[in-house]
């Protein structure tokens, strides 16, 4: 075994004022981690997440701003005001859509998309690595999905996105691993969120375990890699999607 | 703030820092390189990252790629901070 997660560690989640970002949140809180809830837009969600971390005797702090704007030093300074500690755990959460079939996919969509689901991933990957490659420890849990690794026509451009994700996640954790550093991803199937309350119910019938998966579900396996138990996953991707893409 | 740079204050940070990526100290000389030491590609990012904390001088992946002997790294920091 090796390593133990130091005193005080601060992770950051993305785009966790509500659904799978606010689970996972509320889950590494659970954990003893010191948690700083970062939001774009949804204040009030991110507020309701830090009070609900409070309330179980957690640590949080909300973090306004956009990862897609590319500032992440000034991200990681407000973090380290916020919370004292090193980031040590980052989950790329945040995420947006943009659907529609390739031949209408308009340019701005394509890079909105990519920006913030990918690149922005890419950007605070690299500026955590520096506090983790100091304390010879780190987690990076990279919030990918079912869609990607398989086809779902009217994403190309989400599915391009999070399958970059996933060979970040894999490329990352070779350079890494010998520092204590791991580089994970889960691949959400169908959960039931804001982002996904507009998808056909007959989504359901294409999975074997015939239900919607719960944030919940995803945030128990993004506690699981950020843990000390975990030490020795990395690369990997492990799906959250009742059996889907099995 | 950062210290300033002249070629003995990079030595010696840069000397003091190879230990911890495995570096053996009485191997460390501005003529031995990073090869012979076993220091590589992710230990000079890291020696890049320090360097970076004390002097303010930016070293890029490209600059960190060309460099073999230790003191080629002395001399690169020197350099970019002229």
């Amino acid at each position: 075994m090796s390593g133990t997660r130091p005193e005080g560690a601060v992770a950051l989640v993305t785009g966790a004022s509500k659904g799978i970002g606010s689970a996972i949140a509320k889950a590494l809180a659970a954990d003893g981690w010191h948690v700083a809830v970062n939001y774009r837009a949804d204040e009030a969600g991110a507020s309701a997440t830090v009070a609900s971390i409070r309330d179980a005797g957690g640590t949080a702090a909300v973090l306004a701003g956009d990862v897609a704007n590319g500032a992440p030093d000034v991200l990681f300074a407000q973090v380290e005001e916020a919370l004292g500690g090193p980031v040590l755990a980052l989950v790329n959460n945040a995420g947006v859509r943009a659907d529609n079939l390739a031949i209408q996919i308009e340019d701005e969509d394509w890079d909105t998309v990519l920006n913030t689901n990918l690149s922005a991933a890419f950007r605070l990957t690299k500026r955590s690595l520096k506090p983790m490659l100091k304390a010879r420890y780190g987690r990076i849990v990279n919030v990918a999905s079912v869609v990607g690794p398989r086809a779902n026509a009217g994403q190309a451009n989400y599915a391009a996105a999070k399958a970059g994700l996933i060979g970040l996640t894999k490329t990352v954790s070779h350079e890494v691993a010998r520092r204590g550093i791991t580089v994970n991803a889960v691949a959400p199937g169908f959960i039931e969120t804001d982002m996904t309350k507009d998808l056909l119910v007959d989504v359901v019938k294409a999975i074997p375990a015939r239900r919607a998966g719960q944030p919940e579900e995803v945030a128990a396996a993004v506690r699981f890699l950020a843990s000390d138990d975990a030490a020795y996953v990395t690369g990997t991707t492990l799906f959250v999607d009742g059996g889907m893409s099995a | 703030m950062a210290t300033t740079v002249t070629p003995e204050a990079v030595e010696k940070v840069v000397f003091d820092a190879l230990p911890q990526f495995g570096a053996e100290p009485s191997e460390i000389t501005r003529e031995a390189t990073f090869e012979d030491l076993d220091v590589d590609s992710l230990d000079l990012a890291e020696l890049s990252q320090i360097i970076e904390d004390e002097f303010g001088v930016q070293l890029k992946g490209d600059d960190v790629g060309k460099i073999k002997t230790v003191g080629d790294a002395v001399d690169l920091v020197v350099s970019r901070a002229g």
